[in-house]
């Protein structure tokens, strides 16, 4: 067959290492990624390995467990935080149609951004909840693992340059006012207003090991589970499920779906193609 | 034993030569394909466009979404698809050489995944996309196809893949579904090719 990959390395050797350096991690420094899609991790750790010039996973387990300053810069890199305010404008359009009305029956709404990564996810909610009057009684949790994106998420800054990009979501999202409401710019930098930050509470929360802390009427959680092997997505929508309201409802990210979960059974489609749920049982 | 998977990626013009492709394939193709074609994040209708063009369904990849012989799944606009346990893996790190999704990246994936049972084809595009993904195919003993820079609407891509030597195969669109089709019937090209 193959004369040995010529040069690429053995996949499954490499799974080996993976497995081992994931397993130190955990036992080291008590980080668990063991977990995690392997697939799309594996680029990363290939990414962090051409930084640090090496060419084996073995040899970034011994730099990452011998020197914490490694560990740093893995964490940092494992850490994919990409987001944009009003992501997927749809999903915030059957948010306000589907879910707004449900949430004015109640007297107070408890919601749960779990990986809001630098905020953009959250104050687009927020943004939201107040065009529909709900914000008032809102209480938004918004978490994510990492702290140092959390500092950032309660500042409520983002670059001037992206503020025609997410005017342009705002609108098709629904948006029924002028985006450059939500903030004011200086020196380059645009600050969203105070009141959305009112009713936020950023805290730091892992999904792998974390409890659940509260009883939700809402839980978003986008384009992270993706990055969750199929056990710990199960593992995760238990968590959830558990912190959900008897009529909860669940958001998910664009391209994923609670069918292939074993929760399916608990909840009732709200709007299939936008991924929302809401629990029945 | 697990059968093969095919992996397509175009880009400029990449969406009609697929469909080209599909056309030629029949609808009890043994193995899955999936696909990266470099795509606006609002053309959310390219599955059902392509669909038409041949007897196999043509869907978007949902995460972890398990593939199956026949199947057609795209990366989602502005997602990566990787394979990974006969599944699908979905992520938004950032684009690579410019693209999300990225050819590459899904190659790559494949290749690991399938090693010799992997087929790639590189179809038209203006971009050096898919060109390393192809070469890890080839190295773990993949099939590796490109579509004929003469007959591609964009020539840039299929040939920096052949001037890479990544490719063992050049062909027009019409003789890739049958180099698919019996690709498909047999178990492992390394195999077929030692036994010659
Ligand atoms: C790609 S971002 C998604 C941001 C946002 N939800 C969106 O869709 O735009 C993924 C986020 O998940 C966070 N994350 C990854 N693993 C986590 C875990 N175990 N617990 C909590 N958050 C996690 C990352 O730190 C990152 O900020």
């Amino acid at each position: 067959m193959a004369d040995r990959d010529r040069g690429y390395g053995e996949p499954e050797l490499e799974i080996l290492e993976i497995e081992l350096l994931l397993e130190g991690i955990h036992r080291h420094y008590g980080f668990d990624f063991r977990g995690y899609a392997y697939s799309s991790l594996k680029r990363r750790l290939w990414r962090v390995m051409a930084e640090e010039h090496l060419s084996t996973v073995s040899e970034l387990q011994s730099r990452v467990l011998h020197d914490e300053a490694c560990m740093e810069r893995l964490l940092r890199a494992l850490s994919i935080n990409v987001t944009a305010m009003f992501r997927d404008p749809d999903f915030f359009v059957a948010f306000r149609d589907k879910v707004a009305p449900l949430l004015r029956t109640y007297p107070f709404i408890r919601v749960w951004n779990a990986g809001c990564s630098t905020g953009e996810e959250t104050y687009s909610l927020a943004i939201l909840l107040a065009e529909e009057g709900l914000y008032e009684r809102t209480r938004i949790y918004a978490t994510d693992i990492n702290d140092a994106v959390l500092e950032r998420a309660e500042a409520g800054d983002f670059p001037v340059e992206k503020a025609s990009e997410y005017a342009q979501n705002y609108l098709k999202a629904g948006g029924s006012g002028a985006f450059s409401d939500y903030y004011a710019t200086r020196e380059g930098t645009a600050r969203l207003s105070r009141r959305l930050k009112d009713n936020v509470v950023f805290a730091q929360h892992n999904l792998v090991s974390d409890r659940s802390f509260n009883e939700f009427h809402v839980i978003l959680c986008r384009n992270v589970m993706i990055y969750f092997g199929r056990p710990l997505q199960d593992r995760v929508h238990g968590l959830f499920y558990d912190s959900l309201d008897r009529l909860g409802i669940l958001g998910l990210g664009q391209k994923e779906s609670i069918r292939l979960t074993r929760y399916e059974g608990y909840y009732e489609p709200l709007d299939v193609h936008h991924r929302l749920y809401r629990r029945i049982g | 034993m697990v059968g093969r998977v095919v992996a397509i990626g175009g880009s400029w013009g990449g969406g009609a030569a697929l469909g080209r492709v599909l056309a030629s394939l029949p609808g009890d193709l043994g193995a899955p394909v999936v696909v990266a074609l470099h795509r606006y994040p609002g053309a959310s209708r390219l599955a059902e466009q392509l669909g038409r063009h041949g007897p196999l369904a043509v869907a978007d990849a949902e995460d972890k979404q398990e593939l199956w012989p026949g199947c057609v799944l795209l990366a989602p606009p502005d997602y990566h698809l990787l394979v990974e346990g006969g599944m699908c893996v979905l992520s938004i790190d950032e684009p690579v050489r410019y693209s999300r999704p990225s050819i590459d990246v899904l190659f790559e994936s494949v290749a690991d995944a399938y090693r010799s049972r992997a087929v790639g084809v590189l179809l038209t595009g203006a971009s050096e996309d898919g060109s390393a993904g192809l070469a890890r195919i080839q190295a773990r003993g993949g099939l590796t196809i490109a579509q004929d820079p003469a007959s591609a609407e964009c020539p840039i891509m299929p040939r920096a893949a052949i001037e890479a030597g990544a490719v063992g195969r050049v062909l027009g669109l019409e003789e890739i579904g049958e180099a698919l089709v019996s690709a498909c019937a047999t178990e492992d090209v390394g195999v077929e090719e030692g036994a010659r």
